[in-house]
């Protein structure tokens, strides 16, 4: 395994299924009493925050603290950061500090893989989402999800079908769930009106959808996309509501799913736009299982770039 | 290269073993197999079989010790191996962590760590196919297959059906 | 002084010696006179002309000044340069123009022309004092709202007929403003990929369109900046073929450089227009040896350090060029069998000059001719290091590349101010 995670491609099949399998045996260990283990005492995680993600910094910071590694939480409001200091400068600050690991949530894309790059920092860089890019622990959470909900599957997903669904445009999650999804042989639909598909996406490995009813009854799993309303602003559709009756997840759409089909959403959710409240809560809602996964994916994501001597030391 | 144990020198071992299991906890009703991965379970699921076929079923597991290493930063990263509770768990019970070489004792001092996560035993016992001495923790088996005085450079190497296609115990000379 | 380059190649290929006597060409033949410089094997061009420069003074002396520049472009083999407008302030009066056509004759290592804001502030809103430019000192003819759009349509049509009454041309930097915003990238399949906001062909090939209609309607002589896309060159080509005065230009990084490089998210690659796919960069090649894109500009701009060692979107737009610009067009076109060496000196030399009004640069060297001569190695293959640039930054996207040909002397009005590809400290005053 790489000795970084920016994006869904740093990681082989193998390294996808080792992850999923820590995960799977840290879930099992951490769910008792004591729900803390003393692998990474001693190492220093810093989340570097320059956009507000209150769930994703938690859910990092829980994590760490779960491995017993110091977390250092720098969030760019009110710093010096958001005074105009550079990502340089911050990147060397943090290497002053001595950090382990560096996990970067920054709205611009590719801002974890020039943090990696440049030389700036020696820690290990964990991309914690970056603009319109990628999120891959996300995708990595989603699919521990998925493996638990289909769990004779044994992460091979080939013939498992998944619907995403709404503004792939701007989403990371849908970026790097795509990539991981296909490399565990899932296949993955796009849903979205137009405006919301990337010029080139017709060269991704899934198949291209407009229409949410067509095909609704073949997914296993239905993943919706949190809509920005400020989207509307830029013509992306007409308006809420016309958008919710074509994409958005409702009761009709929820009773023609498969029976065994399951419902996902990154959160934070728009309840009543993408998706209707009865549909976040309804028995095929996996949506607060994934807040719960995504603790023990960034677990073991954590311990396995983290858990070890550093690899310059083991090729040594 | 040279064999010290044979196929037939394990089974032997291991049924010694699991009558001195019986004997020590006077019955086995609370007794747990733990064994840890990877050649310790398969030795614990070899107990569990010998001592169904004396009469006696007795839960078996297995516990992963990766997260409780003290040498964790002295190689790459392992992926965790399953840890699997019996049904029943290990509260109260005499639990008998089996491996396959006792050596310097790290090993189990992790595994009792580990232990003490996912409950509190009545008692933990420690069984292990060989001790080849050399310890740097205060710490003993309560049932040994084979004593096998080592040099500290030698190292021994246990294979067993299950993983390696044949069952025997060697010792490999000074790296 | 008069001294002889002997033995020196010239584009045709025939093999002579030039005599020079203080700024003209007296002789092109068997000649010689005053001491010898021995040209053996090496190629003899008209001193090169660039009509796209940033030289960024006034106003950000920190990433170039005049000087840093005029030394740049000597050792590109430039004899002639062109300084945009978007300074700050924003040349669109007399006085800033006036300032850098000054600082440029101080600098004496090659021509600078200033080119003019075509409006004030480039806000794209009211007309600069196109005239007064003109009528200046600097004598400006070429018009540019350079990284930015004249994106109005009414105000570029009255800028295409003001500059009739001097002669003028407008270079337009084809970009709409509503299509691009926030653009950071070619939009494509690697866009897509990135998450990098995409910048669609049609934003250029849109503007191109109107323009050439505007400049067919006005008959008034219209530029297209740094034509990136294989749509803006069949525009191109469909304007010329019913004789509408329009011409085009091409910069050396769109003619090598595609989007995958972007992969990095290096913004080293961050540019404006940005880089376009292996089909465009093919179509823009074959644009350029067919004639339809008249000239090779080097949009030569220099950044400070901390402008691009920071995360992409952060990052400013553009890339130098000066320096290495002749050999990305030997690379390109010359060692892909496109280009002859009178090829180079028509796209690098006497089409820009043609184009700028320039009568002392892009002439052919005969007899009589100003003495801008810029003398290359063909053969002797570099590694770009961008340490060792004249220019005042360090934004280059080939540092590290080996590339073919190099500028061994250049020679404005008769004064060597680079001699075996080093800056000789003369001057012309």
């Amino acid at each position: 395994m790489k000795n970084q995670l920016l994006s869904i491609n740093d990681l082989s099949h193998s390294d996808v299924l080792s992850i999923l399998n820590t995960a799977a045996e840290l879930e099992k260990i951490t769910s008792g009493a004591n729900k803390k283990l003393p692998t990474l005492r001693g190492r220093t995680v810093v989340n570097l925050f320059f956009e507000d993600s209150t769930r994703t910094r938690i859910s990092f910071e829980t994590a760490a603290k779960r491995l017993s590694a110091d977390v250092i939480n720098f969030s760019a409001k009110g710093s010096s950061v958001s005074k105009g200091e550079s990502l340089k400068d911050t990147a060397q600050t943090l290497q002053a500090m001595g950090a382990d690991a560096v996990v970067i949530r920054h709205g611009s894309s590719g801002a974890a893989q020039r943090l990696a790059d440049s030389g700036w920092i020696s820690a290990t860089v964990i991309n914690a989402g970056d603009g319109t890019h990628e999120h891959p622990t996300q995708a990595l959470l989603d699919a521990f999800t998925i493996s638990k909900a289909f769990p004779d599957r044994k992460n091979d997903f080939s013939g498992v079908r998944v619907a995403i669904v709404g503004d792939i445009l701007h989403s990371r999650v849908a970026r790097s769930n795509v990539l991981l999804l296909t490399k565990l042989g899932a296949k993955v639909t796009l849903i979205a009106p137009p405006t919301l598909l990337p010029v080139g996406v017709e060269q991704w490995p899934v198949d291209i959808s407009y229409d949410f009813d067509a095909e609704i009854e073949n997914f296993d799993v239905v993943m919706m996309l949190r809509i920005q309303l400020e989207r509307m602003s830029n013509f992306f559709f007409p308006n809420e509501r016309e958008y919710s009756r074509r994409y958005g997840l409702n009761e009709t759409r929820l009773s023609r799913m498969k029976k065994s089909a399951i419902v996902m959403h990154p959160g934070p959710m728009n309840r009543g736009l993408e998706i209707s409240a009865s549909s976040a809560d309804s028995s095929r809602s996996v949506i607060v299982d994934q807040v719960g996964n995504g603790v023990v994916a960034r677990m073991a994501v954590l311990y396995l770039l983290l858990g070890g001597a550093p690899i310059s030391e083991v090729l040594s | 290269m040279s064999a010290i144990l044979e196929s037939a020198d394990i089974d032997r071992a291991l049924k010694r073993i699991s009558h001195e299991i019986i004997e020590r906890n006077h019955g086995i009703e609370s007794v747990v197999l733990l064994g840890i991965p990877t050649r310790g379970a398969y030795i614990a699921a070899r107990l569990a079989e010998i001592l169904k076929n004396l009469g006696s079923e007795v839960p078996v597991g297995t516990l992963d010790i990766t997260m409780h290493r003290d040498d964790l930063r002295m190689r790459a990263p392992r992926p965790l191996l399953p840890t699997v509770l019996p049904l029943g768990g290990i509260e109260g019970k005499d639990v008998v962590l089996v491996d396959d070489v006792l050596f310097s004792g790290r090993t189990i001092r992790a595994a009792l760590d580990a232990l003490g996560e996912l409950g509190r035993p009545k008692t933990v016992q420690l069984a292990v196919l060989v001790d080849r001495g050399h310890r740097e923790l205060p710490i003993r088996a309560d049932y040994v297959g084979k004593n096998l005085p080592t040099s500290s450079n030698e190292s021994v190497k246990v294979s067993l059906k299950e993983v390696d296609g044949i069952d025997s115990v060697e010792i490999t000379g000074a790296r | 002084m008069t001294y002889t380059l002997t033995n020196v190649t010239l584009p045709s290929g025939e093999v002579s010696n030039i005599v020079i006597d203080g700024n003209q060409i007296l002789s092109v033949g068997t000649q010689s006179q005053g001491d010898s410089i021995d040209c053996t094997g090496l190629i003899a061009l008209p001193g090169l002309v660039d009509l796209h420069t940033h030289l960024r003074e006034p106003g950000k002396e920190d990433s170039e000044t005049v000087l840093s520049g005029s030394q740049a472009a000597a050792k590109g083999g430039f004899t002639a340069i062109s300084a945009m407008a978007n300074t700050s302030p924003v040349a669109d009066t007399a006085g800033v123009v006036e300032q850098v056509f000054r600082l440029g004759k101080e600098a004496g290592l090659c021509e600078v022309f200033p080119i003019g804001a075509v409006t004030v502030g480039l806000a794209g809103e009211r007309l600069s004092e196109l005239g007064a430019m003109a009528d200046s000192a600097a004598q400006v003819r070429v018009f540019s709202d350079d990284g930015k759009c004249v994106s109005d349509p009414l105000v570029m049509r009255r800028a295409l007929e003001y500059v009739k009454s001097f002669g003028g041309v407008i270079a337009q930097h084809a970009q709409d403003p509503r299509l691009t915003e926030n653009a950071q990238m070619n939009e494509g399949e690697v866009s897509s990929r990135l998450g990098l906001a995409g910048w669609p062909a049609v934003a250029e090939e849109a503007i191109i369109a109107r323009d050439i209609l505007l400049a067919d309607h006005v008959k008034s002589r219209l530029h297209i900046c740094h034509l990136t896309t294989k749509g803006g060159v069949e525009l191109v080509r469909w304007a010329k073929a019913q004789g509408i005065s329009v011409t085009a230009e091409v910069t050396p990084h769109h003619l090598l450089l595609t989007d995958e490089l972007v992969e990095s998210y290096d913004p080293i690659y961050k540019v404006n227009p940005p880089l376009r796919t292996q089909d465009d960069v093919d179509a823009l090649r074959a644009g350029l040896a067919d004639g339809t894109i008249d000239i090779v500009a080097t949009d030569h701009a220099p950044h400070p350090t901390e402008d691009k060692e920071c995360e992409w979107s952060a990052a400013a737009f553009g890339m130098l060029g000066l320096e290495t610009a002749l050999s990305i067009v030997v690379k390109t076109m010359v060692e892909t069998k496109k280009f002859t060496w009178t090829d180079v000196a028509r796209v690098l030399s006497s089409n820009p000059a043609k184009i700028g009004g320039y009568v002392r640069q892009g002439q052919e060297l005969v007899a009589g001719s100003p003495a801008n001569i810029t003398v290359i190695n063909p053969t002797l293959e570099w590694s770009v290091n961008r340490e060792e640039l004249s220019s005042k930054s360090r934004n280059t996207p080939f540092h590290g590349y080996t590339l073919p040909a190099k500028v061994i002397h250049t020679i404005f009005e008769g004064v060597i101010v680079v001699k075996d590809g080093e800056l000789t400290g003369k001057k012309h005053d």
